[in-house]
This record gives C-alpha cells, structure tokens and sequence, in this order.
C-alpha cells in the first residue's frame, strides 16, 4: 500500500545534483509531490526533502539509489508521524475585501494568518501550516477573490535525537 | 597501486590544462587510450602528439568503437579502460559503451572535449549537454571549465572508476580549460566523505552466513563478476572445496573458476545449464557471491528458490535485498569476506546432492549437449566451432562475445582455465560490442589468444573497427558464427511468434572481401570436414585472422527458460 513519506537527502554543494536526486525518481516512473532544497547546519552540506507517495519496499529500495549516487552523503527517509513538517502558503488579496472587514477578516483571524505586506489594491497573507491547514485557508478565501496563491514545499525536521553530524557518522 | 620503474613518468610544472590532462593520465599509469579526435578536443590531441613515448593513443573508426575498446582493455586486464572524444556527436556516441560499463561494472575513464565556457548553453557548434545525457548512465561524471581544475578532477574520476563496485566515469573538458595554463603538481585522489566505496564487512552477519552454511543440507553456491572484480579467485575456490558445495555461475563470472572443476555445475539462467536451474528451487541454503540476481537468472521471481535460506554476499548496498531478500547479507568486498568465511565453515562434502547436478547435468548432455558438440546432421551447429576451439586449445583463450545465440553457446560451451578470459555484454546486451571489446582486449593483454566470437549481425553493427585492427596491427582472431539471421531474435519468433520472421533475415555482404579489403587473412568453413584445419589456422596464424563458419540457419539455443517463467521450469526443447 502507498503511503506518504518524506525524505531527507544530505548531498554536497555542486552543480547538477539536483539532476543526480531527480533522475532516480524519473526513471522508476516515481512522482515527487514536493522538493525542497536548503543549506545544512553544517558547512557545504545541502539538504533535499522530498515527498513522495510510495510502498515501503519502494522507498526503501529509493534511498538505497539515491545513498548510492558518489555525491549524495546520505539518504533517509519517514513517514509522516516521524517528523515534524512545516509549508508556507502565500495569499494575494484584493485590498477592499478586507479593509471592508466582515466575513473575510474573521477567516483570516480564524486561521491566524499573517498579513505581511500591503500594497497599493492588495494584500499579501502568510500562512504555515500543514498543507490540510494552508488548503483550508484558501478555501474559505476563494469565494472573496484570491489573486494569487502559492504554497511551499515540505520542509521536515526528524524526531529522534540526533545531530546531523551522527547521523552522517552511521 | 605499486609504481613501476619501467613506466614513464609524469612531467610537472607549468604547463597548458592539454598537457596537463596527458600528464595526468601518465601519473595513473594509463598506457593506452582509445579516441577519435574533433575539434573541441584538439588541444589534448596536440598534447598527445608530442607524448607518443609516454601514452599510446589508437585510433578507432568511431567514438562506440573507442569505448568497447576500454572496456575489453579493462575486463582482460583489471586495469581502468580509457577512451577519449570531442564534444557533440563524439560525446554522445560514448553513450552506448558507458551504459553497457555501468550495468556491468568495468572501470572506465572516458575524456570529452566540450565547447568553450563562454559558449555552455548557447547551442554552439558541436556543443551538447553531455553531462546531462550522461548522468544516469555513469558512476560519476565532472565539467571541467578551468584549467588548474583539471588535475583534481582526472584524479577523482580514476579513484571512483576503480573502487569499490567500479563503473565509467566521464570527465568533460572545455577548450578554454584545455588552451590555459596550470602549474601542474598531480595529487592522486584519496577519498571523500560522500563516498565510502567498500563496505566494511560486519563478522556478526558472516558468523550468521556460517552457521547457515554448516547446517545446510543441499546448498548451493551462485558467483558473479565480483569474484572477479575483488581478485577473489583463490579465495573463491578454496571456499567451495572446503565445503564441497556445487557452484553454479552468471555470464559475468564465467571464467573466474575453471569451467572443468569438479564442483562447477555450470551456467545459470535463460539458456544456462539445466541442473543449476533445476536445483535453484531444489536448495536448502543459497549462497550468491558478487553477483546481483538479474531477470535473466532468476526468471519468475515469485517462483525463485522460496524454499531456499539465502545468503548474499555483496558490495553494492542497494542490490541486497533488491531482487531476492537476504535472510543473512554480508556488505562487503567478496575477498575480504570470503576470507574470513572460509575458517568458520565446516569441511563438507555433499556427494549426495552433487550427484543430482551429474544426473540432470547427463539428462542435459543426452538430449542437448552432445547433439549440439556433434552434430548428427550435416549442417554445422555453433556449438562445435566452439568444441573445436577447446579441443584445439588449452582453455587459455579470452573469448570475446558480441550479444544473441553465439554467445549463448560461447557461454556454454567454451572452457576456461584462467580469469578475466570471457568478455561479454552481460547487463546491457549491446550488439556491436564485440570485435572492439576484443580490439581492446588483445591490446591488454597481447600475449593471449583473443578471439572475438561474433554473429553476422552483430559484426555488422561496428564492422568499422576492422579498420582500427589494420591500421594498429592488432592479432585478434575474429570468429564469425554466420547463420544469416539475427538468430536470437528469430528464435524467440519461431517459438513465441508463430515463425513471422520480422527483420530477422539478413540480406548480407561478402564478409570475405571485407576482410580482405582490410589486410586481414581469411577462410572460409561451410564444410565439417574442413572445421578443424581452418580453426587450427586460425589459431596459428601470427597476425589478425578472419574465420567465417556458415552455421544452421534456424538452429536453435537450448536449454531455455522462456520469459516469465520459474527457473525450474527450464526446457530442455
């Protein structure tokens, strides 16, 4: 059975990896759902965290190619109850539905979105959230005119505790 | 690596990133290189030019040519192969050799020119994105844009290549960085933390593979390439003579023990031997050393040797339980295991078991084999141009192998007394490898007998290089098994296709006037009683020799385990 999974790849810092993660995915004919790419708390290290919809057996057999690949240091992969996850959603509003307050505004108290510009016509909202939370939002907001939305990757941090550093060691 | 006072040394200094790539070569002790030359690689050309006495560069009538040349030069020797071309069409005609060395492993350097940095992705003149198109293809692969770059990089690309499971590697150069200077000091590489090329062995899990072993009724050993590729041999046989457990191998690792050693039961696979198949589904404890299951041994994998406790020993973490699940895998170089294997295991002798090998192995030889080695029909099978080698021979050959019946038979039938002495496509099944995977080959190691065994169609696929053997004198005996068809996949039509022979008929040319045209000797067999003069010839012969035989046409290759089906299920017809 398909299940959600996230996973963790701790490459070096070179042109093409991005190439070198992708093409493993590509060739088994494996969506990714999600991809995001951040520097490390350690120097030169990057950090890729996908999301991918796969069997256990597939995964498994991923992160074995992806760990193999001469570039990449380390492969590792969770399910969703092993990591703590965040996505960033932004809202581009027209100005006058909340400046008039009403049904919009409580909305976005409800959700505790940010307002974190406002522009001449519009408004920028911000919310993080789990990708169900930031859904939500633009739900409710659709009726009122949403101008542009935009939600984030993944971005995933594990549950054991354990430092980068020694989990490259093992 | 020990260095060796007889090799040329390096240069040092400043010189031009060109230079600096031939020097860098030279210091990892490269002999030869196999290339085409083109215009953005030119300046490495103008370097080599002036470094005959230090690196012999062959020249090969195309750029596939030159990296089966690599390739055969590296089975036959262990060394790095290594092929060199220009940017564009040269560097994507690197592509079917890289793909064929990745799947089977061979450690190879290939050097592309590419087009001035100034011009990457601009679509200029011969320029293409060979790092892209190569990437799922290679080991590894680097552009170089600078020209102090170079040296690193070159040093890199042979540490990966050789180590660990080792595979191609391609390191692609721009002109600029070939044209500028560097003040060249060459370092070899000595590792990298994203990269830990073999395993350390854990002595918990061969403790586990031991008792597996000591308390196996009816195991049975299967061996790859990477008895080979871990210079494992010695361990290997001395291994299975302490145990006494029949060992049955893929095509990869034909070779690494004497075919006629009592415990070796012979091939596995689609048309390997009937016993090993048979007793795969037979076994209590099955024990795989260096090899990685492929589709064509394991058939049905769902009907694959359930019964059986399986031990794995291999290098490459993500074959473990990739195909087949490990109930005991041991990560790690097969010598290094092996060796400590070989003291936790108990002498054994399984006479019982080995003589169900003999018994299938003599139903095999009544119904197949002898038929196939001689013939009772006038018309010659392939099976017994390969008896004739053996018989004429000591099983010190290197048999090169293009792809399709031959070299089923080739597999079958040839005997070996030496490693590294069978070459062939295995993973990829590249037709078109053969004669420069034996040009490479002969030029490794120019004290064997090379021959390259070869189907009309394959020959066909890279016929030019008959070019390279006129122009570099290279004494490869070619073995031309012609049957006028492209007899694999004929034989799949016959049996799975109701005989609708689509583009299976070659209409073909005078091989003989080919030949010819290129100074090679040649003969001509389309009668038994003339097989054995013109094989023994053919082996006498000082220089390159052509050798046609004009086999069955729709002859057939049995045993067989049809597509999708269990290994058990093996026919004999």
């Amino acid at each position: 059975m398909k299940k959600r999974f996230t996973l963790s790849i701790f490459t070096e810092n070179i042109v093409g990896i991005l190439n070198q993660v992708t093409i493993i995915f590509t060739r088994r004919h494996i969506n990714i759902e999600s991809i995001v790419v951040s520097e490390s708390e350690m120097d030169g290290i990057h950090r890729y965290t996908l999301v991918i919809s796969e069997t256990d057996e597939v995964v498994r057999k991923v992160v074995l190619q992806l760990e193999k690949q001469v570039d990449i240091i380390k492969a590792l992969y969770h399910e969703d109850k092993d990591v703590i996850y965040q996505e960033i959603a932004l809202f581009k509003m027209p100005s006058d539905v909340l400046i008039k307050g009403g049904e919009a505004e409580k909305i976005v108290r409800k959700h505790f979105a940010r307002i974190i510009s406002v522009e001449e016509g519009f408004i920028i909202l911000e919310k993080t959230g789990h990708k169900e939370e930031t859904q939500k939002l633009f739900n409710e907001l659709k009726p009122y005119g949403v101008l542009e939305f935009v939600r984030s990757g993944r971005i995933a941090i594990t549950k054991p505790m354990k430092t980068l550093e020694t989990i490259l060691k093992n | 690596m020990g260095t060796n006072v007889n090799k040329p040394s390096h240069k040092a200094g400043l010189m031009t990133g060109a230079e600096a790539v031939v020097q860098s070569l030279v210091a990892e002790g490269v002999e030869l290189l196999f290339g085409y030359p083109g215009g953005a690689i030119m300046p490495v050309y103008d370097a080599l030019y002036g470094a005959e006495d230090q690196l012999k560069h062959i020249l090969t009538r195309h750029e596939q040519g030159a990296t089966h040349m690599a390739q055969g030069y590296a089975r036959a020797t262990g060394k790095v192969g290594v092929c060199i071309a220009t940017s564009g069409p040269g560097a994507t005609n690197l592509i079917t050799g890289i793909a064929d060395a990745q799947i089977d492993s061979t450690p190879m350097v290939c050097i592309t020119g590419q087009v001035m940095s100034s011009l990457l992705g601009t679509d200029a003149f011969q320029e293409t994105d060979i790092i892209g198109i190569s990437m799922p293809v290679t080991k590894w692969n680097v552009q170089v844009t600078k020209a102090e770059d170079i040296p690193t990089a070159i040093a890199k690309a042979f540490y990966i290549a050789r180590s660990g499971k080792p595979g191609p590697v391609l390191v692609d150069i721009t002109k600029n960085a070939q044209f500028d200077q560097v003040d060249f000091n060459y370092v070899p590489f000595e590792g990298m933390r994203s990269y830990k090329p073999v395993p350390v062995a854990s002595t918990d899990q061969i403790k586990v593979a031991a008792e597996l072993i000591n308390n196996a009724k009816r195991p049975f050993v299967l061996f790859g390439q990477g008895i080979i590729l871990s210079q494992a041999e010695e361990e290997f046989k001395a291994f299975i003579e302490k145990t006494g457990i029949p060992s049955a191998w893929t095509i990869m690792g034909l070779s690494a023990l004497d075919t006629d050693h009592e415990l070796n039961v012979g091939m596995l696979g689609m048309h390997g031997n009937y016993a090993p198949n048979k007793l795969t589904n037979e076994c209590d404890v099955l024990i795989a050393v260096g090899m990685r299951f492929d589709d064509r041994v394991t058939g049905d994998l769902t009907k694959y040797a359930k019964q059986a406790k399986v031990v794995h020993i291999e290098i490459d973490a993500a074959e473990i339980n990739k195909n087949v699940t490990a109930h005991a895998p041991v990560l790690g170089d097969a010598k290094d295991i092996l060796k400590q294997l070989i003291p936790l295991v108990k002498e054994n002798s399984h006479e019982q078991w080995l003589q169900r090998f003999k018994d299938f192995e003599q139903e095999e030889i009544d119904q197949v084999i002898r038929e196939e080695l001689k013939p009772s029909k006038d018309i010659m099978s392939m099976g017994e141009v390969i008896g004739q080698i053996n018989e004429l021979s000591n099983g010190d050959n290197v048999i090169v192998t293009d792809v399709g019946q031959h070299q089923m038979v080739a597999c079958r039938y040839a005997e070996f007394k030496q490693s590294k002495s069978m070459i062939t496509s295995g993973g990829l099944g590249t037709m078109g490898f053969c004669l420069p995977a034996a040009i490479g080959a002969k030029m490794g190691v120019p004290n064997k007998q090379v021959i390259a065994v070869i189907g009309d169609g394959g020959f066909q696929m890279t016929i030019q290089e008959l070019g390279t053997i006129l122009e570099s004198k290279v004494a490869v005996k070619i073995l031309l098994l012609n049957n006028e068809f492209l007899g694999m996949v004929r034989q799949w039509q016959e049996l799975f296709f109701e005989k609708r022979y689509a583009s299976t008929i070659m209409v073909n040319p005078d091989f003989q006037m080919i030949a010819k045209s290129y100074s090679i000797k040649t003969a001509l067999i389309d009668d038994r009683k003339n097989l054995e003069q013109g094989v023994k010839e053919m082996l006498e012969h000082d220089g390159a020799y052509f050798l046609e035989v004009r086999v069955g046409k729709e002859n057939n290759v049995f045993p067989m385990i049809p597509s999708g089906v269990a290994v058990s299920d093996i026919r004999l017809k």
